[in-house]
């Protein structure tokens, strides 16, 4: 394998969707057309300033970018660390970073003339953005979610279908993200002429991880000429949450040719990552192909894909974006993990000390943040993506902390 | 050493008919069981065999195959077992062909060459790899080729010409036409629509053609057989195995029931035709 170059000349990925032996577009011949027509519709885009300029005109306008730099003063006396701060994307419209990633498609569905939107959604904020975005621009959005996502995440379900979207229950498998997803392929394939497709993580086949990362690396570039123009400098190390990967590679990627910023990923280890009841994929799964990706993938030796466990909806993924993979086995970004019961601690504890209620998905970042601080040490920054806000999961919370609401 | 596909579709093109193949899921409702499905199939008509070997997420199926592999699953349904009954099944039949049909990451976790020697020790002629398109079939394709095994490359409603000389190309046995956008078992195919892509296909290919995904009825399965070389039938044998289940019939004689009506639907296609 090549090593990464970890100058500015990183161009991941290649031209067949390679991010080194990971990527590709692994798609029944039926979406092949489809997904290669995306792809050439995508490059027009990215290479026409007048789409740039209507994403970024929304991007203000509606979403409410850019989102602010945070100084976190007393979770960073709380740790005794170097400096943390929070990039709150859980302040834009619908409350995490998925509808940058929306905006961005539903402008490139629009450009490409179709008429009908499909989603997969986990916790439901992919399924509120699209659904969103959906109702703005008056096109019909039909959103795949797992039957027991459904059940867990009753606020998101509702707020969906506020906004004029059909929410589909899934019940193959464990009923969750990755059923969802298989469905919503199911949908693609059988909708061939009209519909767009709008993936919600940085994963899927080439385009959707390169075009995902592009739409949520406004995510880090705001966070690094935010950080330069408050200190002058750039941070020491840049942490975020990981499911498929969306928000982190958005928050990475803009600093993958700095090579003296730390990038740090932090999966879900659910119960523990000794057990099978985990979402890690990097650290207890390896290489394989699902949805359209080659990519690390927890399986059993068969070959057939486990189901993730995470006490967030959202990360309970049994796969993880490409370029993640890529990152991992060059060394340029490090990845670990945070339990359910870390991340509910580090979700009570930001809630006191910032009067910030994150989301569960964010919180396994924060329950790593005081030992990433204390690493870095005083005087050091540190960048961690609050892709979230709390507001969907305080019924689970609550459950978890034996408190009936 | 001659193919089996390809003596298979020789014969059938000498005599002037189309070939009826018929898919079951391997391990469906149970291996045993499955094993008798599969050896009685030949006699019930079937030309050709298909065998799904069961994934956990088979994103290209309709219900009836996303539940035939749940039971295989259920059921300790494994790779390894799919090549074993396959061998089985070679003890006593040398010449009918069997094609695997499935999703890539079972076959990336075996790992390739080591898949391919045994599948192609086990008597296994072709494989379908639906989640893998030719652009990222080149190690399978080598391994394959390697061991005389055919990697059976599918085309869609979807695959226009340009696009269908990448398809064809370093495939062989036939090719497989998806003649429908959509899951297996969904839609009905339309035998006007697929007449003019099954002549497109043999055209840019030299192979024969066979045509899947939207075939239920024995009607239809004679149809298509008078435009291509072959129709595949998979969800509607599938479903007898659940509709025996759920009344505690016998699997194997519902399934053999089905495939000897679809087979003499299909056999009978053309000579019905010209009379």
């Amino acid at each position: 394998m090549t090593a990464l170059n970890p100058s500015n000349t990183y161009a991941w990925p290649d031209a067949e969707g390679r991010f080194g032996d990971y990527g590709g577009r692994y798609v029944a011949e039926t979406l092949m057309p489809l997904v290669l027509e995306l792809q050439e519709a995508y490059a027009a885009a990215k290479a026409d300033p007048s789409f740039q300029a209507e994403l970024d005109d929304f991007l203000e306008h509606y979403v409410g970018r850019p989102s602010p730099l945070y100084f976190a003063e007393r979770l960073t006396a709380h740790h005794g660390g170097a400096n943390i701060w929070f990039k709150r994307d859980e302040l834009n419209h619908t409350g995490a970073h998925k509808i940058n990633n929306c905006m961005g498609q539903i402008l490139l569905a629009r450009r490409m003339g179709r008429t009908r939107i499909i989603a997969e959604t986990g916790a439901g904020q992919h399924g509120v953005a699209s659904a969103t975005v959906c109702a703005r621009f008056g096109l019909p959005c039909t959103v795949y979610m797992g039957a027991t996502d459904v059940a867990r995440q009753a606020p998101n379900v509702f707020r969906m279908k506020l906004l004029g979207a059909e929410v589909f229950p899934v019940t193959s498998g464990r009923a969750t993200l990755k059923d969802a997803m298989n469905e919503a392929m199911r949908d693609w394939v059988t909708n061939v002429a009209d519909t767009y497709y709008i993936i919600g993580t940085a994963a899927g086949p080439h385009p959707y991880p390169e075009m995902v990362r592009d739409f949520q690396s406004v995510i880090g570039r705001e966070a690094k000429a935010q950080l330069h123009a408050r200190i002058g400098k750039l941070p020491d190390a840049v942490v975020a949450a990981i499911g498929g990967g969306s928000n982190a590679i958005g928050l990475f990627h803009p600093f993958i040719g700095d090579e003296t910023v730390r990038l740090i990923g932090v999966e879900a280890a659910g119960r523990g990552l000794d057990g099978p009841d985990h979402a890690a994929s990097l650290q207890g799964g390896r290489p394989g192909v699902l949805h359209g990706n080659k990519t690390y993938l927890l399986q059993d030796d068969d070959g057939q894909i486990l189901e993730g466990h995470s006490i967030s909806a959202g990360l309970d993924y049994p796969g993880i974006g490409p370029e993640h993979a890529w990152l991992h086995d060059t060394g340029r970004a490090e990845y670990r993990s945070a339990t359910d019961q870390e991340a509910l601690e580090a979700f009570q504890l930001c809630s006191k000390l910032e009067g910030i209620i994150p989301a569960l998905e964010p919180s396994h970042a924060l329950a790593r943040i005081g030992e990433i601080a204390r690493e870095v040490g005083k005087g050091g920054n540190v960048v961690m993506n609050l892709c979230g806000r709390g507001d969907k999961d305080i019924f689970a919370v609550a459950e978890h902390l034996g408190v009936k609401l | 050493m001659t193919n089996r596909l390809d003596t298979r579709f020789a014969a059938l093109r000498h005599e002037g008919r189309a070939a009826f193949v018929a898919y079951v899921m391997a391990g469906d409702p149970d291996p045993e069981t499955s094993f008798e499905i599969v050896r009685g199939l030949p006699a019930a008509g079937a030309d050709v065999i298909e065998l799904g070997f069961p994934f956990s997420d088979p994103m290209a199926e309709g219900v009836p195959i996303q539940k035939a592999s749940i039971r295989a699953l259920k059921a300790g349904m494994t790779l390894a077992k799919v090549l074993g009954l396959v061998r089985r099944f070679r003890e006593d039949d040398r010449d009918t062909p069997i094609v695997l049909m499935g999703y890539l990451n079972v076959i990336l976790a075996r790992g390739l060459a080591r898949f391919a020697d045994e599948a192609a020790d086990a008597g296994v002629d072709g494989l379908i790899i639906v989640d893998c398109p030719p652009e990222e079939a080149g190690d399978l394709t080598d391994e394959l080729e390697r061991v005389g095994v055919s990697l059976i490359r599918l085309a869609a409603p979807t695959t226009d010409d340009a696009r269908l000389q990448t398809v064809v190309k370093r495939t062989s046995g036939f090719v497989y036409y998806v003649s429908v956008a959509g899951v297996t078992g969904a839609k009905a195919a339309s035998a006007e629509a697929v007449a003019p892509a099954v002549a497109r296909i043999r055209e840019a290919s030299g192979l024969p053609v066979a045509v899947g995904f939207g075939i239920r009825t024995p009607a239809l399965a004679a149809e298509i057989a008078r435009v291509a070389d072959a129709a595949v039938v998979g969800s509607a044998l599938v479903d007898e195995i659940a509709a025996a289940l759920d009344v505690n019939a016998d699997p194997v004689s519902k399934v053999m029931q089905k495939a000897t009506a679809l087979a003499e639907a299909v056999h009978s296609a053309r000579s019905g035709a010209e009379a």
